[in-house]
């Protein structure tokens, strides 16, 4: 079974580089052809075969396989990256990482590297190690403190996805298939039409699909397997409430605060400063603000209101929606101190003549200010992804520890609970490595994203 | 984005009345102030006040102190995260610097590849490794000292890429000149570079102060003794006093926690933000 992995990297390396390089030629397929069978049998002689093994099952094959594929993927872009240096093609990354300027010392040529090497050794030892050592880990049964490791292959990853290898392919095959259908339909449409409508909502529709498909994926439990899809559920309802109310908010905000007006600079303070409050004392804030006997939260909603609120920590959907509101007021402060600066490159004199158009206040928010916020839109969306993913930690740890039931336990505190609190290094580091998986995603198609369609006006 | 402090205003914009706004923009404000105003206010009660719901400041200030300060040594905390976050900002600001350094003003081989060295690091955050690096840390023996808490942090591609940004746009006279001068590289970077740059270094100084200061999960894990710990984590440990759930000493610790990364931000505030439009202009 090996040998159809090898066998298919050889004949479609080639065919990757033919159709990616500029000077198709014998001796570079043969070249990209040999790259993507070493790449391919990177993994399998590293895991010692083993998602070939007798014992194993289809979802095996499937991880061996992808990985096989993934490893001849990442070997022809670096291939393909050479060529385009060698045929002298400045591709984006080439242009970025090229030289600035000119000009510059020239002095022996252990200089730079000595003046670079403490950043290199510290990322070198401190991420690029650890990095690694998660996939490793990734792939064994390790308790945290023990000596012994045994290898268990891919089974750290397979109990939390379901073990039905057609659905575990068609689902996010489906998904894809939607974004490149509704992407094809957005360009044929005319803009402006009804038909552009509609594609513009099919659009919208693939890019959810993603998010269903990968429900389908998780596992929910059961028959041995562990229950990933709530953490899953979770990580998504918590991390799209804090970057929602945290970006709507803070541009509502900044939309008010960033006119002249006098005492502008102390509203403006008055505004931003909770960015320097940590994610564990606003949890501790919001810890007070919610307590059940002693919060003034559930003191005026009972005395004011003859609202009964029940114990936010017995409670999903309130539970989830303090962690949410906690970070959410955390991390605005920051959305309006980038939404005000932001703000500063509306070309004024769009508005100006939009107001002599006699468009309204909303048209011109929606059609002018918006689109000029865009880079910055996009910007802290990342950031903002990042924290719901990360910082979220220290609130949910003072608030709720996971509770109720594991309903608000996102991704990075059932890393530290599988991880730490059970001792359980391998399955951690498993679900660690998804997590990676998804950061990945999301800074890639930042890299994509901001290199291509993000203008930054103004200055 | 415009180089502008959201403090320079433009005309033209802003017509018609002017109290509406200043309402707002109060009721805001207070709005996000209410945690924290409602926090101090805890801070100065005991339980029984707390359960009261008293709204004027209660009586139990001086002993909520004494809790946190004396008995659960608070200020031993403070001191631990005093010293983390600033070896950490001053060491990722000096690296950043070296580093910038070299990626502008040297040609050498491979430095495209250095380069996508240090880029990949940015989609490696180090939540996600976290479980590896708490087993490799705690394998050097590293577990309860200020070197675990420091070392990891020391470099990063933020910082070393926004000085080379900044760097970048500077005009290359400045270096001529200095070659004319016969300066050392060191010597070009201590007396031309850093001084015109104070705006980038204050800015990346302040985030990186707030970063480290705010840290808790990783200090939560490789930090086990009491006394060694940061404020950030200290603060669980505050939720209980006396066998008590206590109210009162832990708002007051939050609170004592977050003055000096607000201390910092208010002060560097006006560089902050210009550095931050330097940073992001491409």
């Amino acid at each position: 079974m090996l040998i159809i992995g090898l066998v298919a990297a050889a004949i479609l390396g080639p065919f990757y580089t033919w159709r990616n390089t500029d000077n198709p030629s014998a001796s570079r397929f043969g070249i990209a052809s040999a790259v993507a069978v070493a790449g391919a049998a990177v993994t399998p002689i590293a895991m010692g075969q083993c998602g070939f093994a007798a014992e194993s099952t289809g979802v095996d094959h499937l991880f061996a396989y992808g990985l096989m594929a993934a490893g001849a993927l990442l070997g022809l872009v670096a291939l393909q990256a050479l060529f385009d240096r060698a045929d002298g093609k400045k591709r984006d990354t080439v242009a970025m990482t090229g030289e600035i300027r000119t000009g510059g010392y020239r002095m022996g040529w252990w200089v730079p590297w000595l003046l670079l090497s403490p950043t290199l050794i510290i990322l070198l030892v401190f991420l690029y190690r650890p990095a690694v050592e998660t996939f490793t880990l990734s792939t064994q049964l390790t308790r945290l403190g023990a000596p012994r490791s045994v290898d268990v292959c891919f089974s750290n990853f397979t109990e939390v996805l379901i073990d039905d290898p057609f659905k575990l392919v068609a689902y996010p095959l489906l998904a894809i298939a939607a974004i490149y259908g509704a992407r094809f339909w957005v360009k044929r449409a005319a803009p402006g039409s009804l038909s552009r409508r509609g594609a513009d909502l099919a659009a919208v529709g693939a890019m959810l699909s993603v998010f269903v498909a990968l429900y389908a994926v998780f596992s929910p439990g059961g028959g041995g397997q562990v229950a990933y899809r709530p953490v899953y559920v979770n990580t998504v309802i918590i991390s799209i409430g804090i970057v929602a109310l945290g970006m709507v908010g803070g541009l509502a905000v900044a939309y008010l605060a960033f006119r002249e007006i006098r005492g502008g600079t102390i509203y403006r303070t008055l505004l931003i400063w909770p960015y320097a409050i940590s994610p564990a004392v606003a949890g501790v804030l919001f810890f007070m603000i919610f307590d059940p006997t002693a919060g003034v939260f559930t003191h005026v909603m009972d005395t004011w209101f003859g609202i009964d609120v029940p114990n936010y920590r017995e409670h999903a959907v309130l539970a989830q929606g303090a962690i949410i509101l906690a970070s959410a007021w955390k991390i605005l402060g920051y959305n309006i101190l980038f939404y005000l600066a932001g703000l500063q490159t509306v070309p004024i004199d769009q508005i100006e003549a939009a107001v002599i158009d006699g468009a309204s206040a909303w048209q011109r928010f929606t059609k002018i200010v918006l689109p000029a916020l865009s880079p910055i839109t996009f910007f802290l969306l990342v950031t903002n992804l990042t924290y719901a993913f990360f910082e979220v930690y220290a609130t949910i740890d003072f608030m709720t520890k996971g509770a109720p039931a594991g309903k608000t336990s996102v991704a990075i505190y059932e890393i530290i609970r599988v991880g730490v609190n059970n001792g359980d290094l391998g399955r951690g580091a498993a679900q660690s490595v998804l997590l990676f998986i998804a950061v990945i995603g999301v800074t890639l198609w930042q890299f994509r994203t901001s290199g291509s369609r993000v203008s930054y006006g103004g200055a | 984005m415009a180089g502008l402090a959201p403090g320079v205003q433009r005309r033209g914009w802003f017509r018609g009345r002017k109290w509406p706004f200043h309402l707002g923009l109060t009721a805001t404000a207070t709005i996000i102030a209410f945690p924290l105003l409602y926090a101090a206010l805890i801070a100065t009660q005991n339980n029984p006040e707390i359960f009261s719901f008293r709204t004027s400041p209660g009586t139990a200030l001086r002993s909520n102190f004494e809790a946190v300060w004396v008995k659960r040594n608070f200020a031993g905390a403070m001191w631990n995260t005093v010293q983390m976050s600033f070896y950490v900002t001053a060491g990722k600001t000096v690296l950043s610097l070296l580093a910038g350094l070299a990626f502008v003003y040297f040609k050498f081989r491979a430095k495209w590849l250095v380069f996508f060295f240090v880029l990949v690091t940015l989609m490696m955050p180090t939540e996600v490794m976290i479980l590896a690096m708490f087993r490799m840390v705690s394998g050097f023996g590293w577990q309860d000292t200020m070197t675990a808490l420091v070392a990891p942090f020391l470099a990063s591609a933020t910082g070393a890429f926004l000085f080379r940004q900044h760097f970048a746009n500077l005009p290359l006279e400045l270096l001529e000149a200095s070659q004319i001068d016969g300066a050392t590289p060191i010597k070009f970077l201590t007396r031309v570079l850093i001084p015109i740059s104070w705006n980038v270094i204050a800015a990346l100084a302040v985030i990186q102060f707030v970063y480290t200061w705010n840290m808790f999960l990783w200090p939560s894990l490789i930090i086990r003794d009491e006394a060694r710990q940061v404020v950030q984590v200290s603060l669980q440990t505050l939720t209980n006093i006396d066998g008590a759930l206590t109210y009162g000493p832990l708002m007051l610790a939050a609170i004592i926690a977050s003055i000096p990364p607000a201390i910092v931000f208010l002060l560097l505030q006006k560089r902050f933000m210009s550095g931050f439009a330097i940073g992001q202009e491409k």
